[in-house]
């Protein structure tokens, strides 16, 4: 019953993406570029938010995903966008170089996440951090992919339908993934990993898979971001660029989805409101942080029932 | 044979700096189990603070010379302290009974607005700033080697401050009560230590630290900017886990370790590319293998 | 559950508002074209950042150049009215703030920018509009490759590295050069490239190639290296915030040999920050403030009189000519339509500007000389003039 109710809600959703997209010629190119940019950044909220949030790995490199994601499904279609034969062809390939990403970079969590476990907290943090940096480092040498001077000419293939249809079909698969038997599991290792483990749970287990699925759709979302920027920089996915999905998670609450993916348009946003003062932009945006780590940490948009605390 | 001493000097004296913030950093974190983000910053401020001292300073001791450069490293010092004393209170203290990963988030914060505070253009502006000469620099050969006066200075404030911080943690009253502190705050309090105080001490000498450090940093290289502290404050937060955090011998091995690897794969053709890496993959792999660091001791997590 | 219907909700919701209100300002954007009132030019620029000095610089010179078109009656009848964006120096900016020029505001043609890899990215979205783009100081060819519409009033790095590389064969006499390049920079990576094939063909010797990072502080591990490989010369195409400590600490290493590099050396900040350690040494520009053409004194003089006693690098004397350039080209084409004025910009020839006649070639760059200067007593001294 909650399964098929998700589902339809699913197919609602791909169906309005799909219409919106279809007229979106009619559309000013900067706006739809913005709400593009919403999607993408839904995706890696979300994402983020099993391995932060309901899993409570507090994970400092999400953008090397996204880089690994996007690196691997735009030399896929460089490498193959000459030899399609129709157009028809097109949403196939773009798929097709998706899934690629995707699966690189969870093969990429994998590597990140099982060496990392047995860390917690900060020591998690910066290992992760440190990944991050590595991933953006190999990136700057690797003279196939451009290296320092980035990739470009990227096709663009990435549309309104795309970018949002595949935010539903990822809020669907983390939100039924969380909410299901098995997925209770994850807030389990969250709330107190050893009452977990003494409940026959693997944390181990968890974590890993939690990393993974994080790390799959921050890939599809940096292989939608490659195509629809068309240009690849590996200074792109620094550092700060991981701070900026965090505030994300942290805005909207970790461990509440719905609070996510309004952080996630909200701050998509807002730096575009706020460009009139562009050079408080960053000044505005650390204050946001520290504010609310001292007022609300629990995020803003945690109301109704049960609030994940940060641990 | 001659490159390899060569790059021994340069990497000590690169490792030295390392040490010096790595004290800084490993400090705060064995009193109040954190990583303050920010210190790579108050690294910044120091030498800013130095840069527009100076030219007051200046004027008592006509620079470059021992006593001026004394007295700027002093006042930026306290000046630093002082900063540091202020961000504990208004951003960390509010937080103390928060769970750890709210505060590392806060100092990730702080730092960042910082560095863009700095950046704006009411303030110092992005761009890079000739850091003034402070301490005459000679330039001797030793045995076909070049050293540089400063790659001399800088090993040996870092020993005597590390000599000096030994001192006060080990003999004096607010050392033991950092200490105290350190292994359980809440004994501590009990047993009559105000941990406001400890902490807020440790803030200051820990910004005090940073401070030299960014002095050193820049006397070394010297174009100031305020995304100067980020790379180092980052290789030095590396070094002091590698050294096993929380332990002051620790950081300063750990520094110089890292000095001395960075400086030995930089001047490899084929690695150098992959220097910013390589810091990484060392803290990575310290991790992984022993976390408590090579001086560290292993912590037991009790049920 | 429950659970999952707000999320849908709430995507499906966002998606429609969201849409909606882009739908409301469908009515500008596209052409870009204007009735009455004044001519939009867009200009996109690191006006914060690590390379804010730059991005400054020409900024300056640019709104100088539209400051006296307009004091002088405008272009076509009408005033240029420059809409400037802050790139922040970040990647993935300047897609979003082309974006917004063309789409939002409407801007009939686009200035900028310094960085090649910044340019590189605005390129394909003012090609796809149909918008000319004139790039000030890339100097990276794959930039004006991207299409019909991309400019550049500014030399190339393959006529860059092999002027480099005759002033090292030639006059520095060099038989053996090491290679310093900042891997960061597609520009350093580009001129490094060019001048080692120059250097190389009439059979100088690399005797080491290194890299550094552009914004590290410590280069003496490379520069040992460098050293024990015993060159004539070392070639450094990196920026003067980097190539200011690498002379420094070259200097302490014992590392006597000259060292020169490329444009990106051009900054008052290069001997402030260097200081004595870079006396002597060498580098190629576009401009120098010291040629002696009325040309060069009148803009120098206003570009002082404009910005309190500054005076202007090679980026703000660019900044001035893509602009300058501009209107020249709306003026000739007699229309702003993106066409009319690509191919204006495209018949160039001779153009007066203030780093020299500009004549766009086949490829829509700027076959322009380069001059070569030299640090003496702190100044920046002509040394002397390469034609293409």
């Amino acid at each position: 019953m909650k399964r098929s109710g998700a589902r339809r809600w699913l197919l609602l959703a791909l169906i309005a993406a799909f219409v919106v997209s279809y007229l979106s010629s009619y559309f000013n190119r900067y706006y739809l570029g913005i709400v593009i940019d919403c999607g993408i950044n839904i995706i890696l909220a979300v994402s983020l938010n099993l391995i932060n949030g309901h899993t409570g790995q507090f994970s400092l490199g999400h953008a090397g995903f996204m880089a690994v994601g996007g690196y691997t499904a735009a030399s896929i279609t460089l490498a193959l966008s000459k030899q399609l034969t129709s157009m028809a062809a097109v949403p196939a390939l773009f798929v097709f170089a998706l899934l690629v990403g995707g699966l690189m970079a969870a093969l990429v969590g994998l590597a990140v996440g099982v060496p990392s476990l047995r860390l917690k907290g900060d020591y998690l943090a910066i290992v992760t951090l440190g990944f991050g940096e590595i991933i953006r480092v190999v990136f700057q040498n690797m003279e196939s992919v451009g290296a320092a001077s980035g990739l470009k000419g990227i096709p663009g293939y990435t549309n309104l339908f795309w970018a949002w249809g595949l935010a539903a079909v990822t809020v669907f698969v983390v939100a039924s993934l969380v909410n299901s038997t098995y997925g209770r599991g994850f807030i389990a290792v969250h709330d107190d990993e050893v009452a977990a483990s003494a409940m026959g749970i693997n944390p181990t287990r968890y974590k890993v898979t939690a990393f993974v699925i994080g790390a799959f759709f921050s890939g599809v979302a940096g292989g939608l971001y490659a195509h629809h920027k068309q240009f690849l920089s590996p200074t792109g996915f620094d550092f700060l660029k991981s701070i900026d999905i965090v505030v994300m998670v942290i805005l909207g609450g970790m461990g509440r989805t719905v609070g996510v993916i309004l952080a996630a348009i909200i701050l998509t946003l807002l730096p575009e409101f706020l460009r009139a003062f562009a050079d408080y932009r960053m000044i505005i945006y650390s204050l946001l942080i520290i504010g609310l780590m001292m007022a609300r940490p629990q995020g803003l948009f945690t109301f109704g029932r049960k609030t994940v605390a940060v641990k | 044979m001659d490159w390899f001493f060569q790059q021994l000097i340069n990497g000590l004296a690169l490792g030295s700096i390392y040490a010096l913030i790595a004290l800084g950093y490993t400090m705060v974190y064995g009193v109040l189990r954190f990583i303050n983000f920010a210190h790579s910053d108050v690294l910044m401020l120091g030498a800013f603070a130095a840069f527009f001292l100076a030219p007051a300073v200046a004027h008592l001791f006509p620079l470059p010379s021992y006593a001026g450069a004394i007295l700027v490293t002093l006042l930026a010092a306290g000046i630093c302290a002082a900063l540091g004393i202020l961000i504990e209170l208004m951003a960390y203290r509010p937080l103390r009974n928060r769970p750890k990963l709210t505060v590392l988030i806060t100092a990730i914060g702080v730092s960042l607005f910082i560095e863009y505070t700095c950046q704006h253009k009411a303030v110092f502006k992005a761009e890079t700033r000739p850091f003034p000469n402070l301490l005459a620099q000679h330039d001797f050969r030793l045995a076909g080697l070049a050293v540089n006066s400063n790659d001399l200075v800088v090993p040996i404030v870092t020993v005597l401050l590390l000599a000096g911080l030994w001192f006060v943690v080990q003999k004096t009253k607010i050392g033991t009560a950092m200490r105290a502190v350190s292994f359980n705050h809440q004994a501590a309090a009990l047993m009559g230590v105000s941990i406001n105080r400890v902490i807020s001490f440790t803030f200051g000498l820990g910004s005090a630290l940073a401070a030299i450090a960014g002095i050193l940093y820049a006397l070394k290289a010297p174009g100031i900017e305020p995304l100067m502290g980020v790379q180092p404050g980052l290789r030095a937060f590396i070094a002091a886990v590698l050294g096993g955090i929380g332990n002051l011998p620790g950081a300063a091995l750990g520094g110089l370790v890292l000095g001395l690897l960075e400086t030995y794969a930089g001047g490899m053709p084929a690695i150098s590319n992959y220097r910013d890496g390589i810091a990484f993959a060392i803290l990575i792999l310290i991790l992984l293998f022993k976390p408590a660091g090579l001086l560290g001791k292993a912590q037991v997590e009790k049920v | 559950m429950k659970k999952l219907h707000g999320p849908f909700l709430l995507i499906v919701g966002a998606c429609a508002v969201l849409v909606v209100s882009g739908c409301k300002k469908s009515g500008e954007g596209g052409g870009g074209s204007n009735g009455g009132g004044a001519i939009k030019v867009g200009e996109f620029a690191s006006l914060t950042g690590k390379e804010a000095t730059f991005g400054t610089s020409s900024h300056e010179g640019t709104q100088l150049a539209i400051e006296e078109i307009n004091a002088a009656g405008g272009v076509l009848g009408k005033k240029l009215e420059l809409l400037t964006e802050d790139d922040l120096s970040k990647a993935g900016e300047p897609a979003t703030v082309v974006n917004k020029l063309i789409s939002r505001d409407g801007v009939v043609a686009i200035l900028g920018e310094v960085a090649s890899s910044r340019s590189l990215e605005a390129a394909p979205i003012c090609q796809q509009n149909k918008i000319p783009m004139i790039s000030p100081s890339s100097t990276n060819p794959k930039v004006t490759e991207t299409g019909d519409y991309i400019f550049r009033v500014c030399f190339i790095d393959p006529f860059q590295g092999t002027v480099m590389a005759n002033f090292a064969t030639k006059t520095l006499k060099a038989k053996k050069v090491a290679i310093f390049t900042d891997v960061k920079s597609d520009y350093s990576k580009g001129l490094a490239k060019y001048f080692k094939e120059g250097f190389t063909k009439p059979g100088g010797q690399i005797t080491a190639e290194l890299d550094f990072n552009g914004g590290d502080k410590d280069f003496k591990a490379q520069l040992t290296a460098i050293k024990g490989s015993n060159p004539d010369a070392v070639f450094v195409p990196g920026y003067y915030t980097d190539v200011a400590l690498i002379c420094i600490q070259a200097k302490q290493l014992g590392l006597d040999v000259p060292l020169f590099g490329g444009d990106g050396w051009e900054s008052d900040q290069l001997v402030k920050i260097g200081g004595k350690d870079v006396e002597g040494d060498y580098f190629s520009t576009h401009y120098a403030p010291d040629v002696a053409t009325d040309k060069v004194k009148g803009f120098v003089a206003a570009y002082q009189k404009r910005f309190q006693g500054k005076t202007p690098d090679a980026m703000a004397a660019l900044g001035y000519d893509s602009a300058m350039l501009l209107a020249d080209a709306i003026k000739r084409a007699g229309s702003t339509d993106g066409a009319k004025v690509r191919d204006a910009l495209a018949a160039t020839k001779d153009f007066d500007a203030v780093t020299g006649k500009i004549t766009i070639d086949a490829k829509r760059d700027a076959t322009k000389s380069a001059v070569i200067l030299q640090v003496q007593g702190g100044k920046f001294k002509y040394l002397e003039t390469v034609n293409p």
